[in-house]
């Protein structure tokens, strides 16, 4: 019951900060220099000053602004993002095209990441000064320091042009025509090297994290008795231990959820993979306000969901955690 | 009797002298050899960077020889880029911009940070709520997506990316300070100023955010390194300053042809490598440095 109360009161909390998110959107629609009259000006070359003004009133920009800003609340709340001038399209139609693309990227580098991270981090806490510790803290290092495009173009031209192991740009291969599971294969094959270019920053931090918290584990009371009680050293450490040793995992992978979506930006870039990042830089270029502001928010409400299932996923692995605030860590 | 001369020994303090802190610290800084080799590499960064266009001073800009020319061809050590010009020189004179706009950024994206996790960490309250809800906004905007609308909109000039970057990078310094703040100010020595009569100005500047320093000075080291990823993630998108060279605005001019001139962007790319690297070598220093109790890490 007190589950459910919590998660209600996160979703208000998910709800307004989306609200605010529209209201920011709002504001630099318009504080932007020119506005849809202008730009369909410039499509035609030039209007004379009365066509604009009945275009202005066409799109209500005549209206005082309070009346324009709850207008636009109530267009985003029945999903509708404006109209894209550039693409001849509904922006909400444009971006639930990419969306898939953007979210199997990001979500398929964040449940890799966290893997590949504790493991190493398990394995590297083992043993403090082997030589998988020096790894995971190298590794932290380069992952931190190397910008993820600069990655991702070193990737590809070691795994798709020197070794052409992999495909080098978007999503599938279009000069085949493939169904069904064929399809699946081909696109898991373009995943893997921008997956794997995300998940580099990621994978350092984590290890890092996972390394930090099971060497503190591994020195408590209970893992001792656990082991005074002669469990096996599997058991020790993946049953008792990684348990208490995920929490500042999963609060970190929840915190590090809108530089995920920074960072696919950058990832779909390089590899022309057809998500919604592909989808922001070239609107930016093209100069299309609504699509550019459209995907600010759409990607906002992706870390606010993400945000309310770590929160959730937390409390289930924590149970003493049932009342406390959690994002304050 | 034994027993009690150890006993009198281990009264005896270990050092005559207590030392200064801050001389401490030093101390523990310069034994780690990781963080000394950072301030090395990133010293010479540097000093390339600010000194490096007198001794080099081809022009960044200038069309020197056929595009894409391969490192060391007629005397180009690192080659050309799509337009003929210089690599190198550009490397050189693109570090000016890179380090401005990184510790521009960072500061003021420090300054943010101690202003809000001061306040709401001081006053408590209907103020610490509304700044964290505030705080906890910029948390969920999508950092990068956000500062290319601002930077798009209103304008690719160095002070725009520098205030798109600090805007939205400040919220970890706010957390941080935030708990400093609410630890320290519990403690007795605040309550003892608080009731000899210390103003709260008094008791934020000169009592309680001096003592909190240490996590977040090395929180601001760290955001160096990040400014200057981000905008070198900026640039490469095509969102920099055309009239400014930089480190990543040579990567984004190059983006169209990594397949065939990969090098183009490889040097720029480790330069930033290198700098953000010895950053955060020193940044890790600095926290076991001022952080006894987490050495033994």
């Amino acid at each position: 019951m007190q589950f459910l109360a919590i998660t209600l009161k996160r979703c208000g909390l998910g709800l307004g900060l989306l609200l605010a998110v529209l209201v920011l959107n709002f504001l630099l629609m318009h504080l932007a220099p020119g506005d849809v009259a202008d730009t369909i000006a410039q499509d035609a070359g030039g209007l004379d000053a009365e066509v604009m003004a009945q275009i202005r009133k066409d799109y209500g920009l005549d209206l005082p602004l309070w009346e324009q800003m709850l207008k636009y609340f109530y267009n985003v709340a029945q999903l509708d993002l404006g109209y894209s001038f550039y693409y001849n399209q509904p922006v909400t139609t444009l971006i639930l095209e990419k969306l898939p693309a953007t979210l199997l990227l990001i979500i398929s580098a964040q449940v890799v990441s966290i893997l590949v991270g504790v493991v190493l981090g398990v394995i590297a806490a083992r043993k403090p000064n082997g030589i998988a510790s020096h790894f995971v803290t190298i590794l932290s290092l380069v992952g931190y320091a190397a910008p993820v495009f600069w990655t991702g173009i070193m990737l590809i031209i070691l795994f798709a042009s020197m070794i052409p192991l992999f495909p080098i740009g978007n999503m599938v291969d279009v000069s085949v025509e493939r169904t069904g599971f064929a399809y699946m294969i081909d696109v898991l094959h373009h995943l893997v090297l921008p997956m794997l270019t995300l998940a580099s920053i990621f994978i350092a931090l984590y290890s890092r994290l996972a390394r930090a918290s099971m060497l503190d584990v591994l020195g408590s009371d209970y893992v001792r008795t656990a082991q005074a009680k002669g469990l096996s050293e599997f058991q020790v450490v993946f049953k008792h231990a990684l348990r208490n040793a995920l929490l500042p995992v999963v609060t970190t992978a929840g915190l590090v959820f809108s530089g995920i979506v920074s960072g696919a930006v950058l990832v779909e870039t390089v590899f022309s993979w057809p998500g919604l990042g592909t989808l922001a830089v070239q609107a930016i270029v093209a100069r299309d306000t609504p699509t550019i502001l459209g995907i600010l928010f759409f990607s906002s409400l992706v870390v606010v969901v993400a945000n309310l299932l770590t929160d959730m996923v937390y409390r289930i692995i924590d149970p003493r955690i049932k009342t406390a605030e959690t994002s304050e860590i | 009797m034994t027993d009690y001369s150890i006993q009198e020994r281990s009264l005896q303090p270990t050092s005559a002298r207590v030392e200064h802190p801050l001389i401490e610290t030093a101390r523990m800084f310069a034994g780690n050899r990781a963080a000394l080799s950072g301030l090395a590499m990133l010293f010479i960064i540097v000093v390339v960077s600010l000194a490096g266009p007198w001794f080099y001073p081809t022009d960044p800009f200038e069309m020197v020889w056929s595009p894409f020319s391969p490192p060391g061809a007629k005397g180009f050590l690192l080659g050309t880029d799509y337009l003929g010009r210089d690599l190198l020189a550009q490397i050189i004179h693109g570090g000016r911009a890179t380090l401005a706009v990184g510790c521009a950024a960072a500061l003021l994206s420090v300054f943010i940070g101690i202003t809000f996790g001061a306040l709401s960490g001081f006053y408590r309250g209907w103020i610490e709520e509304t700044l964290m809800r505030i705080t906890e906004f910029f948390q969920v905007l999508p950092t990068l997506l956000f500062s290319m609308v601002l930077v798009a909109l209103f304008g690719a000039s160095l002070g725009m990316i520098t205030f798109a970057i600090g805007i939205v990078s400040w919220t970890g310094v706010a957390r941080i300070t935030r708990a400093e703040f609410l630890k320290i100010r519990e403690l007795e020595y605040v309550t003892a100023a608080r009731s000899s009569g210390a103003s709260n100005t008094n008791l934020i500047f000169r009592v309680i955010l001096p003592n909190s320093l240490p996590p977040i000075i090395v929180q601001a080291a760290l955001l160096i390194g990040f400014a200057i990823l981000f905008e070198a993630g900026l640039s490469f998108l095509g969102l920099s300053d055309a009239n400014v060279m930089s480190w990543g605005a040579i990567m984004g001019n190059n983006r169209p042809y990594i397949l065939l001139h990969g090098f183009t962007i490889m040097y720029p790319g480790l330069a930033i490598f290198l700098t953000v690297l010895s950053i955060s070598l020193i940044g890790d220093g600095l926290n076991d440095a001022l952080n006894p109790k987490l050495r033994n890490r």
